[in-house]
């Protein structure tokens, strides 16, 4: 059984239609990635998923519907959100904002410090006094310290430099060989994503029109649905 | 945070170091002021956990001053008269005794702020300012109209209520007493909000929306806060009542909940001892510019204007600077 699984999604902004039928499944220790152009809806699904958006169809995640879920109680079953843009809680420092997130399981400050030593030296400073890669890692910690079996990763590494890129791509990595995480990836860059994901699904437009394996995705299908 | 652990001492210091030269100087009045001071202080802390730490603007902590301060003024007048007080069909006996009150205080306060958080805390911004100020109005013209105990006029109480040990009618030892509840609250004020709790109500307060996504239900977390906010404003009115040996509805009133809230913009918002420097100084300002004009709040005001525009961290963030973690505030 899927750990996550959307059919038939549908969610709007106000009168604004985003998504139209969104049907996708991850399974415990998969990687997947969610990939589209700007605007097909990639964002939209995430905020569904996450309860941040009302949406119709079927939401389940490890056999219960989400749909009627608020946020936190969606975040409390295991689904932890590294949100688009970082969006650390910018008046605590890195140990607080780990902390304020924190829920009991393996996941602890030691270990997401461990996985980002550069956090680990900055324990006690602001998080808006934090680089963006820094805040970016701070943001995937906190995820972390909800211990969830769901990791959904909307922009990671938007706007990093390419070195803090690299080290949020090897920590993603070390995430899927180390731990049975499953992750759901939302990012731009399709080399990196082709060597840790799993699977693909493919929004255009408000809807799934392609899914499958990482390696039958072909120049072809990247170039009529992805843009590159 | 040198900085500020050197100036919270510093007011601690002057704190203790001002009534204790008044004692020797046999100046009671300074005394009393100083107690005034510390009890506004305590009021003032008690708001500052809903405002600091968790954002909520409320216009309406008067309630719970008012609940504490009618809670002792009720019982001791009972027992001072002799009476029982009739209650559901219950007699309820009157008592002097200070831990009693204080306990009846915090209970009815928190009570009173669960009720009024749960259907307040669903508004935010200037509706949840206006439901806690109508809340406000609501106690204050409730309490001009309960005859039984005074209404307008209020209730006297001639004897301090007594504390195990303690000569209370001694201003020192009253002093010494309000102070102690001050440090006790004061340190859970600074453990609540480097618990994760207190983490918890700050990120929810930056950003409820990133909080829920991290699993922090924002509403449980404001109204927790909300009713420990309102049990210490209340043990702040049972004091300030027992400071007076009066009670009146003046301490339902909206003023009340303004100059608590003034106190902590004055001092610091959301900083652990800047209602206590806000307190100081309006103390301070209240005899000695009240001893020059009666219209001294024009100059309080004036230098509420001057904080506001220049010092946003109050007086606390202005010698200080920014505080170093997020711990309890946003200054």
């Amino acid at each position: 059984m899927s750990l996550l699984a959307l059919s038939d999604v549908a969610a709007s902004y106000g009168a604004s239609q985003a998504l139209f039928g969104v049907s996708l499944e991850v399974a415990e220790g998969e990687v997947v990635a969610l990939m589209g152009r700007n605007g097909m809806g990639k964002s939209t699904t995430v905020k569904a998923i996450c309860r941040m958006l009302p949406a119709s169809g079927a939401l389940r995640f490890d056999g219960q519907d989400l749909t009627r879920l608020p946020s936190h109680r969606a975040a409390r079953l295991g689904i932890g959100l590294v949100p688009e843009g970082r969006r650390c809680f910018g008046d605590l420092t890195v140990a607080e904002n780990l902390l304020a997130a924190s829920r009991a399981g393996e996941w602890d400050m030691d270990r997401v410090c461990g996985l980002f030593p550069r956090l680990g030296e900055r324990r006690g400073q602001r998080a808006a006094s934090l680089s963006g890669g820094e805040q970016q890692m701070l943001a995937i910690g906190r995820a972390l310290m909800t211990n969830p079996r769901l990791l959904i990763l909307d922009e990671a590494t938007e706007g990093l430099a390419p070195i803090i890129r690299q080290e949020i791509w090897a920590a993603i990595a070390a995430l899927k060989a180390k731990t049975g995480m499953a992750i759901l990836v939302i990012d731009k860059t399709l080399a990196e994503q082709r060597q840790v994901c799993d699977r693909a699904v493919i929004l255009e437009r408000g809807r799934d029109v392609w899914s499958g394996d990482m390696t039958a995705l072909d120049a072809e299908v990247t170039a009529r649905f992805v843009g590159v | 945070m040198r900085r500020e652990a050197a100036l919270n001492a510093a007011i601690l210091v002057a704190l203790i170091a001002v009534p204790a030269w008044a004692h020797l100087s046999d100046e009671p009045f300074t005394i009393t002021l100083a107690t005034r001071a510390v009890i506004l202080a305590l009021a003032a802390v008690g708001l500052n956990i809903a405002l600091g730490i968790g954002g909520m603007v409320s216009f309406g902590h008067a309630v719970y001053f008012g609940i504490g301060g009618y809670a002792m003024g009720i019982l001791a007048s009972h027992a001072q008269s002799y009476t029982p007080m009739e209650l559901f069909g219950l007699s309820i006996e009157g008592t002097k005794s200070m831990l009693v009150i204080w306990l009846v205080a915090v209970v009815l306060s928190a009570l009173a702020a669960l009720v009024i958080g749960l259907l307040s805390l669903r508004t935010s911004g200037v509706y949840f300012i206006m439901i806690t100020l109508a809340f406000g109005q609501m106690f204050f013209f409730f309490s001009i109209s309960w005859a039984a105990y005074g209404g307008e006029d209020g209730l006297s109480i001639y004897v301090r209520n007594g504390f195990p040990g303690l000569n209370t009618l001694v201003p020192i030892q009253y002093f010494g007493l309000c102070l102690a509840i001050l440090l006790v609250v004061l340190w859970f004020n600074a453990r609540l909000a480097r618990s994760p709790f207190g983490l918890a109500l700050n990120a929810a307060r930056q950003s409820p929306a990133r909080a829920e996504t991290v699993g922090l239900n924002p509403m449980r977390l404001r109204l927790v806060a909300f009713v420990i906010s309102g049990a210490i404003t209340g043990l702040a009115g049972a004091l300030f009542a027992d400071l007076n040996r009066f009670v009146s509805p003046t301490m339902f009133s909206w003023q009340l909940s303004g100059e608590i809230t003034v106190l902590i913009i004055i001092g610091g918002v959301g900083r652990l001892m800047g209602p206590v420097a806000g307190a100081v100084v309006f103390v301070a300002l209240e005899h000695l510019l009240g001893g020059l004009t009666e219209f001294w709040h024009i100059y309080l005001g004036a230098a509420l204007l001057l904080v506001v525009l220049f010092a946003r961290g109050g007086l606390v963030g202005l010698i200080a600077g920014r505080p170093g973690g997020g711990g309890g505030g946003h200054g």
